[in-house]
């Protein structure tokens, strides 16, 4: 094995990893919220995906000017959900929760299967890709990364430099206490579903610029979330970042030492593991 | 107030989530079926009526109808990860059917006119319910004969229905030889057997260019795909290449940097493939990655029109096919191929695949041994269709009718296709092997 | 020995003895499939129950204990000739074997927390059968059809696996109606309520939650078996499919959680439905109900889990007193 193919293993899957990492920021901040495993969340990649798809292919939008639209109607969408679907069983028991997510999860799958069935979608846009050394490196992945970090950037400053990001984290601290800090709970709770369905929205739109992609394919991407989110340590949106990016050079490595077939086997007996051993995650606190 | 109407939504909600349960199962069933089930299926009379459940007393062959409706059944993938192919596929059983219908039926031996008529359900690309709905078919629907729902896994759980109930099943769409080796009698193949996908592209390397012997296979971790391959690496070893690596990937799989990256550098072919989204993403990376590869040759996603979508990096990959709008057989049976193309887009508009062309076939298979046998009797379509020897514009249609592998396709093969520039420069599918069927020279190295 | 005599008991009980005498007394095919489909999601979302409703742990690996039963009980006929009951025994096994080795590490996750594990088992077990070359890879298992000679050919064969069925459902449901009335179902109930309480009140909730684990798997581990031998063939991603998990939860939800009788309505109810869906004719303007089963499933269910959450059996016993002394 040559260090130029481990070279070009680490830096693949540091790029498919950091998108994983966005995919799964999501995820990790509706749980820090509200303790909710949201089963919308690879529908929501899906309909991000699709939301970029149409906008350049029918209007000829731009994938980057693309993203921003589907980002708004990726927020307001998330609040929608919140709002009709989960504010009722908030304080329900969680099988409660996991179900009226599921359920919208199969509105939104239904429709879109009817709508666009299970053709594959490619968008056909690409960036030319660079040649450094013996890595090859796809344009449309570096620009996909360099929005991850602003994304994150952005929303690092508006949860720990912003006065609503503070109530954010006073909610996802201790929701009674907050709420007699006169915090108003449910827009706060709102926003936050808002925000994590706008961070997936924005995955599905970035991984849309770059892979083929069917209604269903954002289901893969919502069971690799779940791994970086234990990675990260559940409910921090900055830790799932780190995770997916341990995540993706494990794909990207783990193949040169076995067969892939067996690598999602490690991947998930890896994820029970360390939930065993750190509920926490491996980056979580306390 | 309010706690009166949220009471009575409740009621009415869950009445109606009883009601669906408890009431459906006889309303699904004629009131009369009680009778009809009995060990032995009453194939040889056919019922017309569902409303005259007696065909016990009704003596076989006796007594012709003038007109006999004939019922064919199979279930469509029309939701789930299957709905594409499911549904180009019985778009061209229907198209058939329509044509014959149109053209006033079929004639039988005892003069009786027979039309056809199509009873389908849906299976959610899912193997959960295809025997619950095939056994509906036959018992409730009265299905004479039946075809197979898309994919391999889906036509081998309805083909033991088939049999138990001793329907003749055409299958389409399913390619695995496990259906056929399992000592079923009734069962008939379509499409070439999965162990033939392959063979061809390393025939094809070796007329190209006798000093490429290295060979990298990756294919989908599925069924389909591992007993394609699984034929590819003992033939191509046998004709002297060299296997210089087999992966497999989870079915899904989106990111093939890994695999990729595992290739190595002085390989000349690169062969295996899965499925639809899995082989055209697989090509885009290949391209992405600027890997000096001189030949690909992928399973099921080349031959789809919409293959071309990833652009430059189509080019040039090789990919086998049941079935090419070009192909040039020479029919002697059925319409040709430029009629049948003529006839799906007026139907559907939109340019037939080779999903919809074995849909169409399975229609016609049935159609030719009916005709031969002059009846609708089993016994006599099956006689039929152990002898029939044809050609359509789908290819030659032979069946295997040893024991071991009774209902395997041996006729027919496949052709190869590849992505090649036209003169002005857009991205068009060509036919490159057999020799006898091209429509252009493969185009070699490819990059 | 005075819980027999509770109404509740023997209504679930004639109702599932009904539903499984319908297709032998009429002796209808496409009847007994229905119902094969039917009483299997019974005895499925029966036996979550006790995991689920009795002890209150979300468990999205059910499926588990169902695929790796069925594999093994497969692997047994195919490879080593064995007979059916004795690979249904032998799926039973494995699966309340892998229950208790689970049970001891991940139960002691509370919450989400193990509704997480259990999904990644799940694709833990998926994928690492798919490259298990006993089993076949990703090949699976496929039954010559000369096995179902020795059961009287085929369509004897499906009978049989019928009866089996049918035995498994009414054993689940008695073997669940003794669990909910007994001392050790009173204290799964505790832990439901409480664990920490439950702890100091003396049970030893380690133990009580895996047992609990243990008899909520075997049924699934036998009863693939069953399915998989009726459908002639087993591959990983149709053993394996979280869906399934997640559809027996639904059908719990929907009669109500922790009942006798609500899991079985539930089943009952979601599979009637979704049969009715799947085979209607009714068109919504040019697109057939048929394309909008999944959205029509999901409103309806959002709807219960929104308005209803103790689901039909719960809400009844809720609002209507005297029900409480009818329905269990």
């Amino acid at each position: 094995m040559s260090p130029g193919t481990i070279a070009s293993s680490i830096a693949d899957g540091l790029l498919i990893g950091i998108v994983y990492g966005i995919a799964a920021m999501g995820l990790s901040l509706i749980w820090g919220v509200m303790s909710v495993i949201n089963l919308t969340h690879g529908a929501l990649i899906s309909l991000g995906m699709f939301g970029v798809y149409l906008l350049f292919t029918t209007f000829g939008l731009n994938p980057y000017l693309a993203l921003i639209v589907v980002a708004f109607f990726g927020l307001l969408l998330g609040v929608l959900i919140y709002l009709i679907a989960i504010a009722r069983v908030i304080d329900a028991p969680h099988l409660s929760s996991l179900l009226a997510t599921f359920s919208v999860n199969m509105i939104i799958i239904g429709l879109g299967t009817a709508i666009f069935t299970t053709t594959p979608r490619d968008t056909g846009f690409s960036l030319g890709s660079v040649q450094i050394g013996p890595v090859t490196l796809q344009g449309t992945r570096l620009v996909a990364m360099v929005v991850t970090l602003i994304v994150a950037g952005a929303l690092y400053a508006f949860l720990y430099r912003t006065r609503t990001g503070k109530y954010i984290r006073a909610v996802a601290n201790n929701r009674a206490a907050a709420e007699l800090m006169g915090i108003p709970s449910t827009a706060i709770l709102a926003l936050s579903f808002g925000i994590g369905t706008m961070l997936a929205a924005i995955a599905g739109g970035l991984i849309s610029t770059f892979f083929s992609f069917t209604i269903l394919s954002g289901g893969i991407y919502e069971l690799k979330s779940f791994i970086i989110v234990v990675l990260g340590g559940l409910g921090n949106p900055l830790g799932a970042l780190v995770g997916g990016l341990i995540l993706g050079v494990l794909e990207g490595v783990l193949p040169l030492t076995m067969p892939n077939t067996w690598v999602p086997v490690i991947e998930f007996l890896l994820f029970v593991f360390i939930l065993l051993v750190r509920p926490s995650g491996l980056l979580g606190g306390k | 107030m309010k706690r009166i109407w949220h009471g009575l939504l409740v009621v009415l909600l869950f009445a109606g989530v009883i009601l669906a349960g408890c009431g459906a199962p006889p309303a699904t069933s004629p009131p009369s079926a009680g009778g009809t089930e009995s060990p032995q299926p009453q194939t040889t009379a056919p019922t017309t009526a569902p409303q005259q459940p007696a065909t016990a007393t009704q003596p076989p062959a006796a007594a012709p109808a003038t007109e006999k409706t004939v019922i064919i059944g199979f279930t469509a993938s029309l939701t789930g990860k299957l709905n594409v192919e499911s549904t180009r596929q019985t778009n061209g059983l229907k198209l058939w059917m329509d044509q014959v219908n149109k053209a006033g039926g079929l004639k039988l031996a005892d003069g009786t006119v027979v039309r056809f008529e199509a009873k389908f359900y849906d299976d959610e690309s899912s193997k959960d319910r295809v025997q619950e709905l095939y056994t509906k078919l036959v018992n409730d629907d009265k299905a004479d004969f039946l075809i197979s729902p898309y994919s391999s896994g889906l036509a081998d759980a309805s083909a033991v229905i088939a049999e138990q109930y001793e329907r003749i099943m055409i299958t389409t769409g399913a390619a695995s030889e496990g259906t056929y080796q399992k000592g079923y009698t009734l069962v008939y193949q379509t499409y070439t057997p999965a162990g033939r996908y392959l063979t061809g592209a390393v025939d094809m390397l070796a007329s190209l260019d006798p000093n490429a012997k290295r060979i990298a296979i990756v294919h989908e971790n599925d069924k389909f795909s591992t007993d394609v391959v699984a034929a590819l690496e003992k033939y191509a070893v046998a004709q002297g290449f060299e296997v210089v690596l087999k992966e497999g990937y989870d079915s899904g799989t989106t990111d093939f940097a890994p695999i990729i990256n595992k290739i190595p550098a002085n390989v000349d072919a690169i062969m295996g493939g899965g499925h639809f989204a899995d082989g055209q993403q697989f090509s885009k990376a290949i391209y992405s990655k600027n890997l000096p590869i001189k030949f690909i040759a992928l399973l099921v996603a080349p031959p789809e029109p919409t293959f071309a979508e990833i652009g430059d990096a189509a080019f040039g990959i090789v990919g086998p096919s049941q079935w090419e709008p070009l192909a040039a057989f020479t029919p002697d049976y059925g319409p040709t191929g430029a009629e049948f193309i003529e006839a799906y887009r007026a139907a559907y508009n939109e340019e037939p695949s080779y999903h919809a062309a074995g849909g169409y076939v399975a229609g016609l298979i049935l159609q030719r041994a009916i005709e031969t046998a002059g009846t609708l009797d089993t016994q006599a379509v099956k006689a039929a269709l152990d002898s029939m020897d044809m050609t359509t514009f789908f290819g030659r249609i032979k069946f295997d009718t040893s024991p071991e592998s009774h209902g395997l396709q041996i006729g027919h093969s496949m052709v190869y296709i590849q992505w090649q520039r036209d003169a002005s420069g857009a991205l068009t599918k060509q036919v490159v092997w057999p020799k006898e069927g091209k429509t252009a020279d493969p185009v070699y190295p490819i990059r | 020995m005075k819980q027999w005599l509770h109404p509740g008991f023997w209504i679930t009980f004639v109702i599932v003895l009904a539903l499984g005498l319908a297709p032998i007394v009429t002796q209808n095919a496409s009847i007994r499939e229905v119902m094969f489909t039917i009483l299997l999601a019974i005895s499925m979302a029966v036996s979550l129950n006790i995991i689920l409703g009795y002890t209150g742990y979300v468990s999205f690996g059910h499926v588990v204990f169902f695929g790796l039963g069925g594999y093994l009980g497969m692997y047994l006929i195919d490879s080593w000739k064995a007979s059916l009951p004795l690979a249904v025994l032998g799926g039973g096994a494995i699966a309340a074997l892998l229950a208790l080795a689970l049970g001891a590490s991940i139960l002691r996750l509370r919450g989400a927390y193990f509704a997480l594990a259990t999904i990644g088992i799940n694709e833990a077990a998926r994928t690492f059968v798919a490259n298990f070359e006993p089993f076949g890879g990703p090949t699976g298992i496929e039954l010559h059809f000369s096995v179902y000679r020795d059961y009287g050919g085929p369509a004897q064969a499906l009978w049989i696996a019928y009866y089996a069925v049918v035995g498994i459902t009414l054993f689940a449901i008695v073997f669940s109606y003794l669990i909910k009335t007994s001392k050790f179902g009173l204290g799964l109930m505790s832990i439901r309520e409480d664990e920490d309480a439950a702890e100091v009140m003396g049970i030893v909730t380690p133990r009580a939650k895996t047992l609990a684990f243990v008899f909520s798997a075997v049924l699934p581990g036998m009863l693939g078996v069953l399915f998989f031998f009726k459908n002639g063939n087993v591959e990983p991603g149709d053993a394996f499919r979280l869906h399934f998990s997640i559809e027996t939860l639904v059908m719990i939800m929907l009669g109500g959680q922790g009942t006798l009788l609500g899991p079985v309505l539930g089943a009952l109810g979601y599979q009637r439905l979704r049969g009715l869906l799947l085979t209607s004719d009714v068109k919504i303007g040019t697109l057939p109900l048929k394309d909008f089963q999944l959205v029509i499933s999901g409103i309806l269910l959002l709807i219960i889990v929104l308005f209803i959450p103790a689901g039909l059996v719960g809400w009844l016993r809720r609002r209507f007193a005297p029900l409480r002394r009818v329905l269990a």
